[in-house]
């Protein structure tokens, strides 16, 4: 992003990225550690369609289209008003229907430490975990080179 | 000449009882899971998404299990299965600088910022067949683990574009033209090509890069650099107004370097052909990073005239879904044709018989 968003908007960008990566079970059983969430009502969806991927020639010139990925997204509404949107790659239903109810209770400044605390930040910590496993795998196989000096 | 015919369906209907039954094979063996084909069969999952042009590796290995392992039929049944979804949008360019590296390497530079990083690779395998491998049951070794160095992965060709000895990509925020929703036209803009050849068969881009490197269409290619990792997602969506990343997906980059003679107007500098693909595909990435540099002879002021070179060749080819059903379709009944052309040929060699006897 070339312009700066707003604090509460990349607060938002942040923990809906963390939903969009975690699995329905992971989702639920954060959520069960807390108490039962308010009803929602589906405004739209769970739906699966597309989102047609772009690249960029040379990697940083003209974008192109590279091709589509699968897409499930949902919008629900709690009783007081509040409306969560999530949009997660692939196909599963429930996990985009959880993401955006985690968005929905989110969006209460009140309520937010707490699922923050709860669901947020251990479903963060496990993603950062396993992307430090890789690049620690991916470590592991970069070559050293030896000099003849050091061959000597 | 069409004519509407009858009577296969018991004939079909028996064929297709008999390639389900095929497809599962001996019943006293278990049966594979989509999930095993998505799991152990990675890297066939990954083709069917390039060439089926659709991320979802789950569908992807489905597809390979119902074509029994036939990919082109596999990314054939991906390709139909995407016209029943709606389109929600289209993302953000993928930031490739900023992937998640599993493998990284340069055949241009030994020593470079985030260093050559081998990944899981086949390369250095002796590729003797590993029969331990088909005694199933044994766990593979534990994977060595050493902590990362600090930095980014700088691209190589921007190493060299900072000295101006590599011709720099043109910015540009122009919507670019979609394949699925227009037709091919000519001469089609890079932006159309590289879709074009992100979705194409493998085996036909390799044929032509190596064509390329063989001295049809003249180029000297070293890899800038090859990469293969996750990248992030980012749409954005409109009742929102702000993008959120929706995932994460496997690519595979490819820089290719070439040299460029310079014009009046430009001096000698290295030019690009780029390569990328949905999930771990290294040759197919390469393959196309060499046509994609050949396909833009005539923006280089080189005369087009090697196959690789040319456009409505290459593009109008490329695609194996398309190809497929043209060449296949020539299974079909042609009754009625090839009984005009019988009688045809018929009238020709009376005429031709009687001629000669004359």
């Amino acid at each position: 992003m070339d312009t700066a968003l707003p604090p509460e908007t990349e607060e938002r960008r942040r923990w809906m990225g963390v939903l969009a990566r975690a699995s329905a079970a992971e989702i639920a059983a954060r959520l069960d550690t807390l108490p039962p969430p308010p009803a929602h009502m589906r405004l739209r969806g769970p739906e699966t369609g597309l989102v047609m991927v772009r690249g960029r020639a040379g990697g940083d010139g003209a974008p192109f289209n590279l091709g589509e990925m699968t897409v499930t997204r949902c919008a629900v509404r709690l009783a007081d008003g509040r409306v969560g949107h999530a949009y997660v790659a692939g196909r599963d239903a429930r996990q985009a229907e959880l993401a955006a109810l985690v968005d929905a209770l989110l969006l209460d400044a009140e309520a937010r430490p707490a699922v923050e605390r709860a669901v947020i930040a251990p479903l963060a910590e496990t993603q950062a975990a396993k992307r430090t496993a890789e690049a620690r795998r991916a470590a592991a196989t970069r070559v050293q080179f030896f000099t003849m000096t050091q061959m000597r | 000449m069409y004519v509407a015919t009858k009577g296969g369906e018991q004939a079909i209907g028996a064929a297709h009882a008999w390639l389900a039954e095929t497809r599962r094979g001996d019943t006293a063996l278990p049966e594979i899971e989509v999930a095993q084909i998505a799991e152990q069969l990675g890297l066939a999952a990954d083709r069917v998404m390039a060439e089926g042009s659709c991320y979802d590796r789950g569908l992807a290995a489905l597809a390979v299990k119902q074509a029994k392992g036939d990919l082109i039929e596999a990314a054939f049944l991906l390709r139909a299965y995407r016209t029943t979804l709606p389109r929600f949008g289209a993302s953000a360019p993928l930031e490739t600088g900023a992937m998640h590296i599993r493998r990284r390497i340069s055949a241009t530079y030994k020593d470079l910022p985030g260093g050559q990083v081998l990944g899981p690779t086949f390369d250095y395998t002796h590729r003797l067949l590993d029969f331990a491998l088909a005694a199933a049951g044994s766990a593979p070794e534990p994977v060595p683990e050493a902590e990362p160095e600090p930095g980014n992965t700088p691209r190589v060709t921007e190493l060299l574009a900072r000295e101006g000895l590599m011709q720099r990509e043109t910015p540009s925020a122009e919507e670019p033209g979609d394949l699925t929703r227009e037709p091919l036209s000519f001469p089609a803009p890079r932006p159309v090509r590289l879709q074009a050849l992100a979705r194409g068969d493998e085996g036909f881009l390799l044929g032509l890069g190596y064509s390329t490197q063989r001295g049809y269409g003249n180029s000297h290619p070293f890899v800038g650099e090859i990469r293969v990792g996750e990248v992030a997602v980012e749409f954005t969506p409109p009742e929102l107004g702000f993008p959120i990343e929706i995932g994460d997906i496997t690519v595979t980059e490819c820089q290719m370097v070439n040299q460029f003679k310079g014009s009046r107007t430009q001096p000698p500098q290295f030019t690009r052909g780029y390569g990328l693909v949905f999930g771990h595909g290294e040759r197919k990435a390469m393959a196309m990073s060499l046509v994609d540099r050949a396909l833009r002879a005539e923006e280089m002021g080189e005369e087009p005239v090697a196959p690789a070179q040319q456009q409505e060749f290459v593009l109008y080819h490329s695609d194996n879904v398309e190809a497929t059903g043209f060449v296949e379709h020539l299974k079909l009944p042609h009754y009625v044709d090839f009984q005009s052309e019988l009688e045809n040929l018929r009238t020709m060699r009376e005429t031709a018989l009687n001629a000669a006897a004359e």
